[in-house]
């Protein structure tokens, strides 16, 4: 077992951590409070490579791996909550179904122009009623001879507004409960499909949430992804390998907050001392850098095993579980450390916090999560 | 255009602290860095590569752990890298080190070389006009900006303390270039990937024409005769007064310290 990065990973390390700390740092505070989705970052991140990273060379991507990018939302993450989930919904999402289950023609088509940014991706499954319990769909796609008709609406949906593709899920025979579920390239600007209301949120606030509808959707016969059917099959494989992104950006804040806390505690002084000195400071904060590499090989551990075609299902449930419940709790503890200081926005562990919590809920639940490593479990 | 961009590997002095009790460096665990007006160059041989086709090779003199700022250059697009590495280089002063690159570079076909204005761990600025009067070229140092006007005439813009001149130099010929002149672009994620299965090549001291007795510690006419650390200066005191106000302010300080009568 070969714990060390490779010599790739770490000039990977080197760059990615630079790009952070110069292209993203300084605009996450704004970001944040203006609710403002930075495409100006999109793009440099586009020019380098950074939208396309699991993507063959052959589809027009930089045949990296999954480790290389999770480490990329995780160094993303670290400065700012929103620049992860931008990347993360974009790549896991949205090119990863067209990767995993597009014909030829659909790869060809979309990932050139997904893989090098040109086109952001999205991903549409959650409805006001089909939460937790995805196999409640109610969106519905009618066979119309030549095309199929999309009709109902998605809620929750990250990038959207933004975004030119999106995988969504509709069904196309009720009777056949989640096995009469089909999923869908959708095309912005396809007759029926709009952009309903803006979520605002309490955390990720630059990322674009919002409302799809669908109103005699028209889609092309040739834009069914995958075989009639699969769309629940695609959608719960697709969310298996979303949740290394969202562990990896869980891991980000959460290490983005123990970076900030140990900076200021080092700087603050309370009785004559820096508050980094004493002894509940120090025990504290090492039980939180003990849980944060802990998810950190989590995370490690699950794209290791994506990239290497090993079932990893669980071990990303166990990888978002733990981050995102990591997160959580590191970014509350240095809200702490920080004193009043640390609920003003005036330092970033107030914007970590509230980013913190959304990793508990999207693509998946923590509750979720238990289900399915339960479910290995108990098999 | 073929480009021989110089680069070096330095520590990465906005890490390195003082011990206090020796006023020596502590480098451990100090990241090494390209040097910063290295990047500035090879950026700006890059920009031509993008806009003129120019081919770019980048070459460094150290020890085999200089690989990995070669690797970087792979991965920011350059065409070729070249290691001279070799125990006879070792302890050379700026004039050695100057010798061994001017060998190197009499191998290769080039019409531009570009080298950084100066490296931060030495900061003397020396290696390249030294490089070109080795070679017989003409040479722009301190440059912030080029354009490429026909194949053999180069425009530069060059920094002075008043502000810039702009100059014309006929290739083939040597400049210096300041970190500031550009942006250096980032490494590309498909770059990263590639730039371990690219060939580096690794050049001894018999693979370059020089004097070998020009080479490393006996090639070096410098000694270091003591290391001090510089004494922390005063934060000073602004006026913001109008310039003939400043003058008097200027004068009664002089006369103060009794610089002036």
């Amino acid at each position: 077992m070969d714990f060390s990065l490779t010599k790739q990973e770490e000039l990977f390390l080197q760059m990615i951590r630079e790009f952070a700390e110069k292209e993203v740092k300084p605009l996450a505070a704004a970001v944040d409070e203006d609710e403002r989705f930075p495409l100006e970052t999109v793009k440099k991140m586009s020019k380098i490579g950074l939208l396309g990273i699991p993507v063959p060379k052959a589809c027009g991507g930089q045949g990296g791996t999954n480790q290389i990018y999770s480490m990329a939302v995780e160094e993303l993450s670290r400065v700012c909550g929103t620049t992860g989930v931008i990347m993360s919904a974009h790549t896991s999402l949205c090119m990863a179904p067209i990767l995993e289950n597009g014909t030829e023609e659909q790869k060809q088509k979309y990932l050139p122009n997904l893989a090098s940014g040109n086109w952001i991706g999205a991903f549409g499954l959650t409805e006001p009623n089909a939460g937790t319990d995805a196999g409640m769909q109610q969106t519905t796609a009618v066979d119309a001879g030549d095309k199929w008709l999309l009709n109902g609406s998605k809620i929750f949906i990250t990038n959207a507004g933004y975004a030119h593709v999106y995988i969504v899920m509709a069904m196309t025979d009720k009777s056949l409960g989640t096995k009469g579920i089909s999923a869908f390239i959708i095309e912005k600007g396809m007759p029926g499909f709009s952009i309903g209301k803006k979520e605002k949120k309490m955390g990720i606030r630059g990322s674009s949430t919002c409302e799809l509808i669908f109103e005699n959707c028209e889609v092309p016969k040739e834009n069914l992804l995958g075989k009639e059917g699969k769309g629940f099959a695609i959608a719960m494989k697709t969310l298996d390998g979303g949740r290394i992104g969202i562990a990896a950006q869980a891991l980000g804040i959460a290490q983005g907050a123990i970076d900030e806390t140990v900076k200021y505690t080092k700087e603050r002084k309370q009785f004559g001392k820096p508050v980094a000195s004493f002894q509940n400071t120090q025990f504290q904060m090492a039980d939180l850098e003990t849980k944060v590499q802990a998810a950190r090989l989590l995370v490690r551990s699950a794209a290791y095993k994506k990239d290497h075609n090993l079932p990893y299902s669980a071990d990303a449930a166990m990888a978002k579980l733990f981050a995102a419940e990591t997160a959580m709790e590191v970014t509350i503890k240095a809200v702490q450390f920080h004193g009043g200081y640390g609920y003003t926005r005036e330092y970033a562990v107030e914007r970590m916090m509230r980013d913190a919590k959304i990793t508990e809920i999207y693509e998946g639940t923590s509750e979720v999560q238990r289900m399915v490593i339960a479910g290995k479990l108990f098999r | 255009m073929n480009i021989v961009v110089c680069i070096k590997q330095v520590p990465d002095t906005t890490e390195i602290k003082i011990n206090p009790e020796t006023g020596t460096l502590i480098r451990d665990g100090v990241p090494s860095i390209m040097n910063p007006d290295d990047k500035g160059g090879l950026e700006m041989a890059l920009m031509l590569k993008d806009t003129c086709n120019a081919h770019v090779t980048v070459i460094t003199m150290g020890p085999p752990q200089a690989e990995s700022i070669l690797r970087e250059a792979f991965a920011m697009g350059v065409d070729r890298a070249i290691l001279l590495t070799d125990r006879r280089f070792a302890g050379a002063d700026t004039l050695a080190t100057s010798h061994a690159l001017a060998g190197a570079l009499r191998t290769l076909d080039f019409d531009l070389i570009i080298t950084g204005r100066q490296a931060i761990d030495g900061d003397t600025a020396q290696v390249g006009p030294q490089m070109a009067e080795h070679l017989q070229l003409p040479q722009i140092s301190y440059v912030a900006g080029l354009t490429c006007n026909d194949s053999n005439l180069l425009t530069v813009k060059k920094e002075t303390e008043e502000g810039y001149q702009i100059l014309e130099v006929e290739l083939p010929c040597l400049l210096t270039v300041l970190a500031t002149a550009n942006k250096a672009r980032y490494m590309s994620v498909q770059g990263i990937m590639e730039s371990f299965d690219k060939e580096m090549e690794i050049w001894d001291a018999d693979k370059i024409e020089v004097d070998k007795e020009k080479l490393g510690l006996k090639g070096s006419p410098t000694r270091v005769k003591k290391s001090f650390t510089k004494a922390q200066k005063g934060a000073g005191e602004v006026f913001e007064v109008d310039a003939e106000e400043a003058v008097g302010i200027i004068i009664s300080k002089l006369k103060e310290k009794f610089i002036i009568k």
